[in-house]
């Protein structure tokens, strides 16, 4: 039974290029089948259902069909997955709704400042690679926590792991669920919470039958989805109106382009100098600190964030784990260099044929997203011509045309508004939407998968019932995604106010909290387990305490612990008054808007609270440092467990009990 | 006696070349992560021909993800010889 078992697997890894390259052959079909029923009149709604239910449906049938009762192909797919295979797999992971539909929004609104996240979010898996995610993949631990337990001797350190994997997951996943929610409700005119409880349905098909295992080969097809959905549209964009399906070089043209009509947008009165952000010019939103501590941040987070560590436990070897990073980040690579293109695109659309036009001749797609209230015209929903014409006339000596600071756009609206500026068919539209569901879905999976499994196995397994049964660990295991899935998307249906800052608090509270330990317990033999502990404590608490006091507490923050106002970049001046707000106890906590792009009005040393893992990480470095210089040095046995896993060669440290 | 000596000896030599090339990779992922982008202003004062980006712009948006990416895959091979080199490299 179990060599027929190896055996018809190895025979999958072998047909792996066979049986993808077909379903991305099938992909392409569909989406031609797709077009031609659109000539021939089949309405658009019916075409957004078929592509979001067909999609849907693939996942689910490969969930089902990778299901497994093996703890070792539930927790980390039998280690068994190819570093190029896995490398697809850690890209849809990685690249969530916030990088499909958001990053391109991002861009589009801070110009070059917004370029912080496509670095922070590419370059950290440089230390992915070289400081963290081979070496414990040689430790062979099922979760981030285990490493952390079997280091630092025993359960308190398992907990601390899993209270920081808690708090940085459970937030980003439901940012992702939300992210389902909204791109359903958009394209198909569902409502929202049944949106959100329909991706979650979504969700629990491909991941609750074979854990590891199902979500690896899930999120490589979500991977083809989304990637295929991403470039198609500019790329025909750019072949229009460059002549070259090369996106990622004729934007540097659009960028020319546009700070030429900026020029003459403030010539000749359409914008003011106060309004204008010019699209290169650097630190205009944010400060140089905080525009590099947010890449410093996002970098060190990836490094972090248990998700995506646990991906490499899933390579047959280190060799293939560090391989696997390197095809990870050239996935991604892809999607990131090609959202500048996008912002570059849309903002040279918005400068030369809305802003300057008269209200009275804009163009219909504007209408589509401005019913939805995403796109605003002199301060009103851009629903129709006539609510345009009325609104601007309202405003005192309003010219007839559309001045630049009288548009108004959501961030969300590029990435899903690109087709149809482009003048693209419905179908492309349509892909789009699969590709941002196939997104939200694919990282929503990991980060599920990621909280469920440190419950299960860290909590239930190792500090509850050790001598639990395989079925038994298995079911607790779904019990628990289902469990996790439900309150999340809970969560989203609420739409909580700062889901968007809670993607980037999750990379601060990972880096704070996972950083200096595990990097210190690989790095450095001489790292005691109560050094650790001090560590993570002093490091996630002191993240944790800047957080919250800015965001929630800011009168505290002034009155206890000397924060003072942040300062606005373009124009020196304090973000608030201090002396008045102090007087009016709310002024502090009104959430700053999406145009303003910090998440905290008040701080120390100008820092913006998404960058919190600044203050905390080095504080956990020294801790660490110290508190072990202090104590004893580790045992001989630890030290010779670290050289082990040092070495790739030879057999992992941490056995499991696999039957 | 004598073997876990030498093998203690390998280990050292191993680890500190292994330790080199993560110092090495470390300052060029600081350079291109960070110290580049200092520099944006002067930067964006030369023009890539032909494409038409600024400098300074190119580096953030394209430049630096093009030196993760392929520093990567020479950090894969580079790690790999060095196990080789000392017999701590896993069976093919």
């Amino acid at each position: 039974m179990a060599t027929e078992a190896s055996a018809s697997s190895s025979d999958f890894i072998k047909n792996l290029g066979k049986m993808y390259g077909a379903y991305t052959g099938g992909f392409i079909a569909f989406i031609i089948l797709l077009a031609v029923l659109e000539q021939v009149g089949v309405p658009n709604k019916i075409l957004g259902y078929l592509f979001v239910f067909f999609t849907l449906a693939v996942y689910a049938i490969i969930g089902v069909m990778t299901r497994t009762a093996q703890v070792s192909e539930y927790y980390v797919a039998g280690r068994r997955v190819p570093a190029f295979y896995n490398g697809m797999a850690t890209g849809a992971d990685w690249m969530s709704a916030a990088s499909f539909v958001g990053m391109a929004g991002t861009l589009f609104l801070l110009g070059y400042d917004g370029l912080a996240w496509v670095l922070g979010w590419t370059g950290g898996f440089v230390l992915v690679s070289i400081l963290i995610g081979p070496y414990l993949r040689k430790f062979g631990a099922y979760t981030v926590p285990d490493f952390l337990s079997f280091r630092y001797g025993g359960n308190f350190a398992r907990s601390l792991g899993v209270i920081v994997l808690v708090a940085c997951s459970f937030t980003y996943v439901t940012a992702q669920i939300y992210g389902t929610g909204l791109i359903a409700s958009r394209f198909l005119g569902m409502q929202f919470e049944l949106a959100v409880f329909a991706g979650l349905v979504g969700i629990l098909l491909c991941a609750m039958l074979g854990g590891m295992r199902a979500v690896t080969w899930t999120q490589i097809a979500q991977y083809v989805v989304l990637i295929i959905a991403y470039l198609t549209p500019i790329i025909i964009l750019s072949t229009k109106q460059y002549g070259i399906p090369l996106p990622q070089l004729t934007y540097g043209q659009a960028i020319a382009d546009i700070a030429a009509r900026e020029q003459q947008m403030l010539s000749s009165g359409l914008a003011t100098v106060a309004g204008l952000k010019p699209h290169i010019q650097p630190f205009i939103n944010y400060s140089p600190l905080n525009f590099f501590a947010i890449i410093m941040c996002m970098m060190v987070g990836t490094a972090s964030l248990p998700h995506i560590l646990m991906r490499y436990f899933t390579t047959p070897s280190v060799r293939e784990a560090r391989q696997s990073v390197a095809w990870s980040l050239l996935f991604i690579f892809l999607l990131y260099f090609s959202a500048p293109a996008y912002a570059a695109f849309s903002k040279l659309e918005v400068y030369t044929n809305i802003i300057g036009a008269n209200v009275g001749a804009l163009k219909p797609w504007i209408f589509n997203w401005g019913e939805l209230g995403l796109i605003q015209i002199c301060g009103k929903n851009a629903g129709s011509i006539d609510a345009i014409i009325a609104a601007c006339k309202s405003i005192a000596g309003h010219p007839g045309v559309v001045r630049l600071q009288d548009f108004v756009i959501n961030t969300d609206v590029i990435v899903l508004s690109t087709p149809e500026i482009a003048g693209l068919p419905y179908v492309i539209s349509g892909l789009v939407a699969a590709g941002g569901l196939a997104a939200a879905l694919s990282t929503a999976d990991g980060l599920l998968l990621a909280i469920a499994n440190a419950l299960s196995h860290d909590v239930y397994y190792k500090m509850i019932d050790p001598n639990a049964p395989t079925m038994r660990r298995l079911t607790v295991a779904r019990a628990l995604l289902v469990v996790v899935a439900v309150i999340a998307a809970a969560t989203a249906a609420t739409k909580p106010a700062d889901i968007l800052a809670m993607v980037g608090w999750a990379f601060s509270l990972a880096m704070a909290g996972n950083f200096p330990a595990l990097v210190m317990g690989v790095w450095w033999k001489r790292t005691t387990a109560t050094g650790a502990i001090c560590g993570i404590i002093a490091g996630f608490g002191l993240c944790l305490f800047y957080l919250v006091t800015t965001r929630y507490f800011p009168g505290m923050g002034v009155k206890y612990f000397g924060m003072t106002s942040l300062i606005n970049p373009l124009t020196g001046a304090p973000l608030v008054d201090i002396a008045k707000a102090m007087a009016l106890p709310n002024a502090m906590e009104s959430f700053p808007t999406l145009a303003h792009p910090l998440a905290n009005k008040i701080g120390w040393f100008n820092l913006t609270n998404i960058a919190c893992g600044l203050l905390g990480t080095p504080l956990g470095f020294l801790v660490i440092y110290v508190v072990s210089l202090l104590g004893r040095e580790p045992s001989k046995e630890m030290q010779a467990y670290v050289d082990d896993i040092r070495k790739p060669r030879g057999r992992t440290v941490l056995e499991e009990k696999t039957t | 006696m004598a073997d876990s000596a030498s093998m203690k000896a390998r280990e050292e030599a191993h680890w500190a070349k292994t330790s080199r090339l993560m110092f090495t990779h470390l300052g060029v992922w600081f350079f291109f992560g960070f110290i580049i982008h200092m520099f944006v202003v002067p930067l964006n004062k030369f023009t890539i021909p032909i494409v038409g980006f600024p400098l300074g712009f190119y580096m953030a948006a394209q430049g630096s993800l093009i030196v993760f990416v392929v520093m990567l895959f020479m950090f894969a091979r580079q790690q790999d010889k060095i196990d080789r080199e000392f017999g701590f490299a896993e069976e093919d």
